[in-house]
């Protein structure tokens, strides 16, 4: 479950824990709140009530503490994304080519393949075209995943650190098939790689 | 105002005659109640509709490949699903139903500016639906766009797109014009005394609301032209075969579709800030703070549409843009929650039916705008979006916060419109069963989206059935609530106990005219001379 494959994945998880323990805290401390005010102040318990009109300090504190909070995520979320968007130099270049409902990946040397093969502790840099209608290429296991949109070649850079086989999944709805439009994604060895490469 | 308690003999709304019979008394009459009533029918139906739809998509779901249905059918679904739920159901949402019957009684007024006006878009509306129901039975098959009308896709389907976007263009004019009416309502015809600052907050809402309509509307009209001009002539504005831009579209639709979530939620906010004094029996804290949230939320919320496009290929410098302000945006929200739950310190509370919608409400819709910034954030969007997770997203803003307190309203004026109360015991029972559906039925796609689980997905990989299947026993749970809660209600206006002028001891004025209310409100237009929720009034004297 939430399986992670990358270390750009480790550093998505830990943007949504940090998002996600925040949450949980408001979350909790307000549905307390709530509850224990509505025992408390109960109109058996309470039969008179308090006309409390507001409170300046509080109002101020509840916009300006969160606001801090939530530029705190908005860092975070963007610092990480950031590393994706970012073409390492030497990164091996494979052309994405999406139809209606299948995968195709082009390799420099001519070579075509319906699956993505790759090097694993290389950076890789996928050049997204579509055929036809809006697809999106993802892969859950690395976090990330980039629209396919015919007319306009978008991109995506993918690190990939472990040897291994992963779910490639199309994201953006593009009709009848869409929900079949899987690939896969390997991982190889550098040798492995090289040996599949020129195999012809 | 002696003469309105009720005692005295008067004819009610509801009974009222007019120089049409039968039917017509209804569908022709320009009374502002008749026409929130005849909104409130219409939408219940397509919420029906609508729901029988999600039912089926999630037997789908039960297993993995075909269960009941092929993906064309799954496909045309969840489209017809999305239109429905959205464009006719919960953009006129309570706006249309308690905007129409409580904002010109809650500012004492005897009906909206332009009554005609008013009739018009309920007309309209009508019209909207039935050219979008009828769309379903033409040749070539009910649309299978997703309700987004992504091009180039919407443009190259062979199932039928421009008559359900025509429809939706003609809701768009029901909207706008609905926005203008109200906006001038409260601008004209606010009572003596009754400055800005004690008009009620349900009445701000639904006005910063009214602005939306009226400034957003007309771009999703223009967006909707362009493509069904696009599907006939051919033109190239979005196909890129013929030069046109695809994301041009995207940035049209959303540029409307995102304020629309806020046309969609700021009325039901209001709401939540009239029911929870009338339960609590005292004024509302920060009054000024969620009047100014409103208009916060309505004027920043036209700034983030793109963050629906993140993964689009828009610039980095777009995403970053667009992911700050979308976290500003969320403050605004914040500032209401908090307010409301410090409105119910010291209260002297009874926890009824519309209060626990309401408290259900802030609970939901608190995970909703959370998990809003899950996605707000760039690194965790490009992941779970377009997955389970946005899915999981939008009903828990839209289902547990909008719909919720569409519920919690049905209850809170149930005895206004109709002078009649519902079953109590009933009703709880409902809104447990509602809660527990709604969070099996919806938490599970938390967890599916964040493993990885695409939306819009006719088949699934074997590892995600367990949780679909929960979701799916949670969506049967939930649906037994509603119906019962439909039910209960029914029965209630039909034959329940009378409930009387102000069963809750509300202080809002449509607490002081009769139950049903007389077909002109007020015999006497009443002197404003304190703000909205005087609860410590009683005391002073």
């Amino acid at each position: 479950m939430f399986g992670q494959a990358t270390k750009y994945a480790e550093s998505v998880d830990s943007v949504m824990l940090l998002i996600v323990g925040i949450s949980v805290f408001f979350l909790l401390g307000v549905t307390a709140a709530m509850i224990y005010f509505v025992i408390r102040y109960n109109k058996k318990r309470n039969p008179k009530a308090s006309q409390i009109e507001g409170n300046t300090k509080l109002e101020i504190a509840w916009i300006v503490i969160p606001t801090a909070l939530v530029l705190v995520m908005f860092y975070y979320g963007y610092a990480v994304f950031h590393e994706s968007r970012v073409v390492p130099k030497g990164a091996m270049t494979v052309k994405v080519i999406a139809r209606m409902w299948a995968w195709e990946f082009d390799y420099n040397n001519g070579k075509k393949s319906g699956e993505l093969y790759i090097p694993v502790n290389r950076a890789i840099k996928l050049e997204l075209n579509s055929m036809d209608v809006n697809h999106s290429l993802y892969i859950p296991a690395f976090r990330i995943k980039e629209d396919v949109i015919y007319g306009r070649e978008n991109y995506m850079v993918i690190q990939p650190d472990k040897i291994g086989t992963y779910v490639i999944a199309c994201a953006e709805y593009c009709g009848l098939n869409h929900s079949h439009m899987y690939s896969k994604l390997h991982v190889l060895s550098k040798k492995d790689f090289e040996k599949w490469i020129s195999d012809n | 105002m002696s003469e309105n308690t009720g005692t005295m003999p008067y004819i009610s709304f509801l009974h009222a005659e007019s120089k049409h019979k039968g039917i017509f008394k209804w569908i022709l009459s320009t009374d502002h109640k008749r026409i929130g009533i005849m909104y409130m029918m219409g939408m219940l139906g397509f919420l029906l509709v609508g729901i029988t739809f999600g039912f089926l998509m999630k037997l789908e779901m039960l297993t993995p490949g075909k269960t009941l249905m092929d993906a064309q059918t799954y496909n045309a679904l969840f489209t017809l699903h999305g239109v429905i739920m959205i464009f006719l159901f919960i953009i006129p949402g309570l706006s249309a139903v308690f905007g129409n019957f409580m904002l010109p009684i809650q500012i004492g007024a005897r009906d909206v500016a332009f009554p005609r006006l008013n009739l018009l878009s309920w007309w309209l509306y009508v019209i909207g639906g039935i050219l979008a129901i009828s769309s379903l039975f033409l040749q070539g098959g009910p649309i299978d766009t997703g309700w987004t009308f992504y091009v180039p896709y919407s443009l190259r389907t062979g199932t039928n797109v421009s008559l359900p976007l025509f429809a939706a263009f003609i809701l768009g004019f029901s909207s706008i014009l609905t926005g203008i009416n109200f906006v001038t309502t409260v601008h004209r015809l606010r009572a003596p005394g009754m400055d800005f600052f004690k008009m009620p907050l349900f009445v701000w809402a639904v006005y910063s609301t009214a602005w939306i309509q009226v400034i957003a509307t007309p771009v999703i009209g223009i967006t909707i032209i362009l493509v069904i001009v696009e599907r006939i002539f051919s033109l190239g504005i979005f196909d890129p075969a013929l030069g046109g831009d695809p994301l041009l579209f995207q940035h049209l639709f959303w540029i409307y579709s995102h304020p629309a979530v806020y046309i969609m939620i700021l009325p039901a906010m209001g709401a939540v800030s009239e029911i929870i004094p009338t339960f609590a029996k005292r004024t509302i804290f920060g009054y000024k703070a969620i009047a100014y949230s409103s208009l916060a939320i309505a004027f920043i919320g036209y700034f983030v549409w793109a963050h629906h496009m993140f993964t689009s290929g828009i610039s980095d410098t777009s995403r970053f843009i667009f992911s700050l302000l979308t976290f500003l945006v969320a403050i605004p929200s914040g500032v209401k929650v908090f307010n409301w739950v410090a409105t119910l310190y010291k209260g002297s509370i009874t926890p009824g039916v519309p209060l626990l919608f309401v408290m259900m409400f802030i609970f939901l819709f608190s995970i909703g705008g959370l998990t809003g910034l899950v996605l707000g954030s760039l690194a965790t969007d490009v992941h779970l979006t377009d997955t389970y997770f946005v899915v999981a997203h939008f009903h828990y803003v839209m289902f547990g916060g909008t719909v919720m307190i569409f519920f919690a309203s049905l209850h809170y004026w149930l005895p206004k419109m109709f002078g009649r109360m519902y079953n109590e015991k009933v009703a709880r029972w409902s809104v447990g069963l509602i809660f527990v559906g709604f969070n099996m039925l919806y938490f599970t796609m938390f967890i599916l989206g964040y493993e990885g689980q695409p939306r819009r997905y006719w088949d699934y990989l074997p590892q995600f059935q367990t949780l679909h299947v929960i979701s799916t026993v949670g969506s049967w749970i939930l649906i037994s609530g509603i119906l019962l809660m439909i039910g209960n209600l029914h029965r209630g206006m039909k034959r329940g106990p009378l409930a009387g002028n102000n069963p809750w001891g509300g202080k809002t004025l449509e607490w002081t005219i009769p139950s049903p209310p007389p077909v002109h409100n007020f015999d006497e237009i009443p002197v404003i001379t304190h703000g909205p929720y005087n609860y410590g009034d009683e005391e002073v004297k």
